[in-house]
């Protein structure tokens, strides 16, 4: 398959983001925060001390959470939790329950030490791992990640690479909102600790997660969505963040989202960000509604950038009339007023230069579909660059419209194929009755493209080179081609 | 014309409404799907009280308890507390208590306290008596009210009563952290504006709002 295109659409000499494989593991941690407070030495031992104290205090006090012994047995059999086609477990090495995405985890207390029994089994007997457990339709994914136990039920058709993938991020929701230092820390201290108590509130933003993961397909791909927009507006913004914000120390990364989407990002030199963090901070946005009302501060850990410490973060949309989210996020604790300053001068630089208007007009205006485009045999299409770890997609168009978790279903099957690691394919053509499917691993870009039934290969081939010059003559407006820094 | 700046923390057991208090006074608004504050947020609003403007920097804290460890940043230099408890749950009322034993641990300069039952509107359900959290605010030497953000009774009469506390302070002139500028803030936050916006993270122009300016030494002719 040849196709006119020399360089892949999207790709750019510097990218924002760290380009990974959506299915790498999740273990290597970077130390980044040490690194830049090392940089400019600040006296932070102080200040971190205080947040250990207070750790320890409060695992002085004993969690009081109420067993539910009363109709347990009833709740064996509870449609609750039992039908759902996916179930999420999260528990501690000791076996302590802390996350059940459906159905109450005190009343499923003896599920969580079955599932505890199977890992410490197969550890002890031969110092092995438990990987997975298959029976029927039904898989049974663990993962095993100090010191959490993360397990999956799924009647789903996804790969068991995709839902350790799932779990992974899962861990991250977990670690962003406590550290995994602190984290550790927590354990080490007391086996038997219950982590819900410092989880209050965060299983909200695990349950929006999972749902998140289950429908979009930025996490299949580990790879991020631009909101369109005229290369010159995307750098006008980029630069009144970086107008605002240079001359403020230690400031990481400043990131402009709307709908899903990123507007912009803007980040220290040597610093990228990478897309699964960028993930926990869109699951972030939109699973607060709280954070529209306001300026907020908050912190926040970013486990691929580092797992160890937490950023500070200033978090607020952009105005009434523009509901992009603003995120600063710092290394810096004392530092909200500056950074609501620098917010304010972006905003008025904003809406001087117009880009508030090209930023809701491109909010309003509802993307091409593959007809309007031209391509009367093409429905949809997933198209990653993977040197930048951006995609686009177009709007979805019948009959996605009703079916949109088939569709994801199809691509997560054509993606499992260009990923299964025992035989990775490069090129799939998949035939039905109700579409055909292409997916396509090249050195430059992923692309997943689903067609009319009736289409042959020929006519196929042709039409993804003719989309792909397609893509290549909008890729300023697509994709965020600058790799902005203060 | 002088103008009073102060700075306002609301802590308060997780769930027991502080930002639907304040959205409510802020904004008049009130939403039944609030979502649990992260981190904390910022509101600003301005009450005029005997004719003298009273800026308030509201705080509103993350009740959860991973949150707990931030709470310093925000009650550190506040001129004035809001306590706030769900008087539907004892809990939450106790939890008043360490917060109060907390600010006393750490907060040196004088503070204006103020108690709030919130959640009136489920009076059937109540677990915390009026007595008893009058009898404990007198105890600390704090305002006591009950409101319910929900159906918008008594929330403005908190917010009012911390404006005048904040105003006495102003006069009393025994706190160093509160802020009373001579001119109309509005004029000082004009001037800042005015600068061209990439030189707003200059620190210079940081520092103009909040200490190159006099404060502390205006002695109003009135006082309550």
């Amino acid at each position: 398959m040849s196709s006119t295109v020399e360089v892949e659409p999207g790709a750019a000499p510097e990218s924002v983001l760290v380009t990974a494989d959506s299915c790498e593991n999740f273990e290597h941690m970077n130390s980044s925060l040490e690194e830049i407070k090392n940089l400019i030495e600040i006296k932070q031992a102080a200040e971190e001390s205080t947040i250990e104290t207070v750790v320890s205090e409060n695992l002085e006090e004993t969690g009081n959470f109420s067993e539910c012994d009363d109709d347990e047995d009833d709740y064996v059999q509870n449609s609750e939790w039992t039908s759902r086609k996916k179930q999420v477990f999260v528990l501690s090495m000791a076996g302590k329950p802390i996350y059940s995405r459906y159905g109450n985890e005190d009343k499923l207390a003896w599920l969580f030490g079955v599932m505890q029994t199977l890992v410490s089994f197969v550890q002890s007997t031969n110092d092995d791992c438990i990987k997975s457990i298959h029976a029927g339709d039904t898989t049974f994914v663990f993962l095993v990640k100090k010191p959490l136990i993360l397990v999956t039920v799924s009647k789903t058709h996804e790969s068991e690479n995709q839902l350790i993938s799932q779990l992974n991020y899962v861990f991250n929701q977990i670690t962003s909102t406590l550290t995994l230092t602190r984290l550790n820390k927590i354990y080490e201290q007391r086996q038997n600790y219950d982590l819900r108590r410092q989880l209050t509130g965060a299983e909200r933003l695990i349950d929006h997660l999972l749902d998140f993961t289950e429908k979009e397909p930025s996490f299949l791909l580990g790879a991020v969505q631009c909101l369109p927009l005229a290369s010159s507006v995307r750098n006008t913004i980029s630069s009144a963040i970086t107008g605002a914000c240079n001359k403020i120390k230690n400031l990481v990364f400043a990131i402009l989202l709307a709908n899903n989407k990123l507007i912009t990002l803007v980040r220290m030199k040597k610093y990228c960000l990478h897309p699964a963090d960028l993930h926990l901070i869109f699951n972030l946005v939109q699973a607060s509604e709280s954070l529209k009302n306001s300026e907020n501060w908050t912190p926040l850990c970013l486990p691929r950038f580092d797992s160890s410490g937490f950023l500070y973060c200033h978090v607020s949309y952009l105005s009434e009339d523009c509901q992009a989210c603003l995120l600063l996020l710092t290394v810096e604790r004392d530092v909200f007023y500056v950074l609501s300053q620098a917010k304010q001068a972006i905003v008025e630089k904003l809406r001087r230069t117009n880009c508030l208007e090209a930023i809701n007009n491109s909010l309003t205006t509802n993307e091409e579909t593959c007809l309007t485009a031209g391509f009367t045999e093409l429905r949809h299409y997933l198209y990653k660059c993977k040197s930048t770890a951006q995609f686009y997609q177009p709007s979805l168009a019948p009959p996605y419209t009703l079916e949109k978790e088939r569709l994801l279903e199809l691509y997560k099957r054509a993606h499992q194929h260009l990923h299964c690691s025992s035989r990775p394919l490069k090129l799939v053509f998949e035939k039905s009755s109700k579409e055909v499917v292409l997916a396509w691993d090249t050195k430059g870009f992923e692309l997943y493209v689903v067609f009319e039934p009736l289409i042959d290969t020929t006519g196929a081939i042709n039409l993804v080179g003719k989309l792909l010059n397609w893509i290549k003559n909008r890729e300023d407006k697509l994709f965020h081609l600058n790799a902005p820094t203060f | 014309m002088k103008t009073v700046v102060g700075k306002v923390v609301v802590l308060g057991h997780l769930g027991v409404g502080k930002t639907s208090t304040i959205t409510r006074y802020v904004e008049n608004s009130f939403s039944h799907q609030v979502t649990p504050t992260i981190g904390a947020s910022f509101f600003t609003c301005k009450i005029t009280v005997q004719s003298i403007p009273i800026k308030m920097q509201i705080w509103d804290t993350a009740g959860q308890e991973r949150f707990k460890a931030l709470a310093p940043m925000f009650y550190r230099n506040a001129n004035a507390a809001i306590l706030v408890f769900d008087i539907t749950n004892q809990q939450s009322f106790d939890s008043i208590k360490t917060w109060v034993d907390e600010l006393k641990r750490n907060v040196e300069e004088a503070m204006v306290l103020c108690v709030v039952g919130n959640k009136i509107d489920l009076m059937h359900e109540r677990k915390v008596s009026k007595e008893e959290g009058l009898k404990y605010s007198n105890s600390i030497g704090a305002s006591y009210f009950e409101c319910s953000a929900k159906d918008d009774q008594g929330v403005g009469v908190v917010f009012e009563n911390i404006a005048l506390g904040l105003l006495r302070m102003s006069v009393g002139k025994s706190n160093n952290t509160l802020k009373v500028y001579d001119d109309d803030i509005n004029d000082i936050m004009a001037k800042s504006s005015e600068l061209d916006a990439t030189d707003v993270g200059n620190e210079e122009v940081v520092s103009i709002s909040i200490k190159s300016i006099a404060h502390g030494d205006t002695v109003s002719s009135k006082c309550c």
